[in-house]
């Protein structure tokens, strides 16, 4: 069977609940099959909310949702066929572990035994073999959230629709389960849309990101690209760490543009920026400016040291840099030879392709 | 580590186990000395009154006390024929004693209980004892009254002799101790306990049911609604609760009346014809009208705070794992809401079975329970013992219930909150 490309199909479909504000704006979005796609973006930015448009408990105000090439909107959520785990993992309290997988396969009249080697395997899956007798209750989270993993996986659905599963776990152990989630993904080549507010979660696992903000799709690409290349300011803003300078576009010829700050002058890569005059936010990856660079770089000038934090593998140095008294720099933790010392005056330097200038936002 | 545990001691050289020991005393006197207040009252308003109540509904001392004399002369007596001069002269003498002190009235009262008729003999009694000759006291006083010649009145005498009795249990099944000592059933004409009894349970059934069919969907309601709207309902169910119950149960008389307005509704939508208005109350319907909306808030509260723990993300996840929405109801929701649903329907069939002043105005005949027979004979016939049995009879059906409910469903499985 060819992987069908637009596996899930968002046509410009709009939602509001009190008829005023739209919470998703004419949203356009493929999801392949097999894919891991994550809906990243800060709370209110309409990423739940596409989610269960999805599931089938939200209805879209306007334009469709197709599934499978089926256009699902009329489809009462129980005929979707969509594994679901939820914030709090929705475990049904009253039942044991082996009842929980059960009730999925039972609604589907699975006869008993072929529904055991299903929940056999599915528990196997998350390795909690012999768990299937307890009461949700008794286990601890990261189990209770395996079980919901194993649950929406347990009736072999094409998609599962994850929000943010990992939001009550600790930090380890959402580490750890954020890998065993993704290798389940792999070995199984389910198709997942997983939602999260956590940047690094969404780096980590997915095969696109769909960064949201205020209703709309950001940015759609895959997490280097989201990471390196950012289209916007609030992508460039909201994924990692990020340097700006505000100012103004004095020149642009091809790939290069010269950007006027309060009292200097920058070369920067345009990418929003159409003509001279224009305001811009430049922005800049703290890994990819360099203290006294060896090489030939376009942009180097000079700032002081403000702050010095020691953070074990590498160093950040906040930087009073051309009028930006919070430009942040990582040094790796074997350049300790560097004269990197409170008050010092260091030289700075980037290439220009790798400062974004972008919409000012 | 070595097993030997070394004693510790605190600083000022006690061992560290007595000196917790101490402490942990004294937090123990602190607590006992805080409940003391509300220990003490509850021994005073309901352990005390619950025990004179069960000691009042078997104490049949006073005729024993009346009699004594008499009781111990017929000791020797077979009760097959009319007793000896012997008792005769004890019970002429007990009684002479008691008309001395004007007590006789409280006898004639007594073993009226026991046997109707003594009444009016005990009466005539008095009258011609005051010219009895002394001697041959059998004589005298049958000829006073042909029933002083029965030997049934003897045997209902005596039967007063023990200084306890379960006859008022029986009484309050419509039962009694027959001449030759059997518990049989009175007949049938005259039973009324039973009657009683049973449409106590099932107008406490019915109203529970009601109350239930009625306030899940309301519960329901208040749980899933917004915060601004939930409220409101809320205060709606919350409402007769800070209206006295006097005022409901008239206001439920001006509504339920033949010429009321429900029966004027009816009538103007031609429901029924007017000269044909049916009875709502002072019958079963108006208890079981007026009770299920007294009730209702009794299981709506409970129901309510168990919903409310109720994430709705788990109706979700019934229905995204394929449940069609019943199925993610009956078999997810449903299961969740029983503990409330005990607690509900527990606390409403108890407060419905000693229900008293809404079945009283608006029950009628055919729509008093047993608590009314019970009010009855503490004010108008002043049989305490018998209204003390009855209402033991009804606390321990309710221990009983409350038993069946934690076989059944487990106690530990109540929430109220």
């Amino acid at each position: 069977m060819s992987k069908q490309k637009d596996f899930v199909k968002f046509e410009n479909v709009d939602k509001s609940y009190d008829g005023k504000v739209l919470v998703v704006k004419d949203l356009q979005l493929d999801i392949a099959e097999g894919e891991f796609i994550t809906m990243l973006g800060p709370s209110g930015s309409g990423k739940t909310t596409c989610l269960m448009m999805l599931a089938g408990f939200e209805t879209p105000t306007n334009g469709e949702i197709y599934l499978g090439g089926k256009a699902i909107s009329s489809i009462p959520p129980h005929k979707r066929g969509i594994g679901m785990v939820f914030q709090n993992y929705a475990l049904f309290p009253h039942m044991t572990v082996y009842e929980n997988l059960a009730f999925p396969l039972r609604v589907r009249k699975i006869p008993k035994d072929e529904a055991d080697k299903k929940i056999d395997k599915a528990l196997s899956m998350v390795s909690l073999q012999g768990f299937a007798s307890r009461m949700p209750g008794q286990l601890s989270g990261g189990q209770q959230q395996r079980v919901a993993v194993a649950r929406s996986l347990v009736f072999d659905p094409q998609l599962v629709l994850m929000d943010e599963p990992l939001g009550a776990l600790d930090k380890n152990l959402r580490e750890s389960m954020q890998y065993e989630i993704k290798h389940i993904h792999e070995s199984i080549g389910v198709t997942v849309v997983y939602v999260t507010h956590d940047q690094s979660e969404a780096l980590t696992m997915s095969n696109r990101i769909a960064v949201f903000n205020d209703g709309k799709v950001q940015q759609l690409s895959s997490p280097d690209e989201l990471y390196e290349k950012p289209v916007n300011s609030f992508v460039a803003e909201f994924i990692g760490e990020n340097n700006t300078f505000n100012g103004e576009v004095s020149d642009l010829s091809g790939d290069k543009c010269k950007v006027k700050l309060a009292n200097a002058e920058i070369i920067a890569n345009p990418i929003s920026v159409k003509s001279k005059g224009d305001r811009t936010k430049v922005s800049l990856r703290p890994e990819r400016a360099l203290i006294n660079p060896k090489d030939k770089m376009d942009n180097i000038h000079n700032g002081k040291i403000e702050e010095v934090i020691y953070h074990g593998d590498h160093t950040r140095v906040r930087i009073n840099l051309l009028g930006n008294p919070e430009f942040i720099l990582k040094v790796p933790n074997s350049s300790a030879n560097l004269d990197i010392k409170l008050g010092n005056e260091i030289k700075i330097g980037w290439n220009s392709q790798d400062a974004r200038a972008l919409d000012p936002k | 580590m070595s097993s030997e545990t070394k004693q510790i001691l605190t600083t000022d050289g006690i061992p560290l186990e007595v000196s917790l020991k101490k402490a942990e005393r004294k937090n123990k006197i602190k607590a006992f000395l805080l409940v003391a207040p509300l220990l003490f009252f509850l021994i005073i308003t309901y352990v005390f009154p619950i025990g004179d109540m069960l000691f009042r509904s078997v104490d049949d001392k006073m005729v024993t006390q009346m009699l004594p004399k008499t009781f111990k002369a017929m000791e020797n007596w077979d009760g097959q024929e009319l007793p000896e001069e012997e008792v005769f002269a004890a019970f002429h003498e007990d009684f002479i004693k008691l008309v001395e002190d004007k007590r006789e009235g409280k006898l004639s009262t007594q073993l009226n209980y026991t046997k109707n008729g003594f009444k009016s003999i005990i009466k005539k009694l008095r009258r011609k004892s005051k010219s009895f000759e002394e001697g041959n006291y059998k004589e005298q006083i049958m000829s006073v009254h042909k029933r002083w010649a029965d030997v049934e009145y003897w045997r209902a005498i005596q039967r007063r002799a023990p200084e306890f009795t379960g006859q008022k249990y029986l009484k309050g099944m419509d039962m009694y101790v027959n001449e030759e000592g059997k518990i049989v059933s009175v007949d049938e004409d005259r039973r009324i306990h039973r009657v009683l009894w049973l449409r106590t349970l099932e107008i406490a059934f019915f109203v529970t049911v009601f109350c239930f069919l009625m306030a899940y969907p309301i519960a329901h309601l208040l749980a899933t609604l917004p915060m601004k709207y939930s409220n409101l309902l809320m205060i709606c169910v919350l409402l007769p609760f800070w209206t006295s119950l006097l005022v409901r149960t008239a206001s439920w008389m001006i509504l339920l009346q033949q010429q009321g307005i429900v029966n004027d509704f009816f009538v103007g939508i031609g429901l029924v014809a007017d000269d044909n208005r049916p009875e709502m109350m002072y019958n079963k319907t108006g208890s079981y009208v007026a009770m299920t909306q007294i009730l209702l808030p009794f299981m709506v509260l409970p129901l309510y705070s168990v919903m409310k723990t109720i994430s709705p993300s788990l109706m979700r996840a019934g229905k995204s794992l394929g449940g069609t929405p019943f199925v993610a109801f009956w078999k997810v929701y449903f299961p969740l809401t029983i503990p409330g649903i005990g607690a509900g329907c527990l606390l409403v069939f108890i407060l419905a079975i000693g229900y008293y002043i809404t079945p009283a105005l608006v029950g009628g005949a055919s729509g008093t329970l047993i608590s009314n027979q019970i009010a009855f004979h503490m004010k108008s016939t002043l049989d305490w013992s018998f209204a003390s049995a009855m209402g033991l009879m009804l606390l321990s059906g309710v221990l009983v219930i409350y038993w069946l409910y934690n076989k059944i469903v487990g106690i530990d499985n109540i929430k109220l909150g």
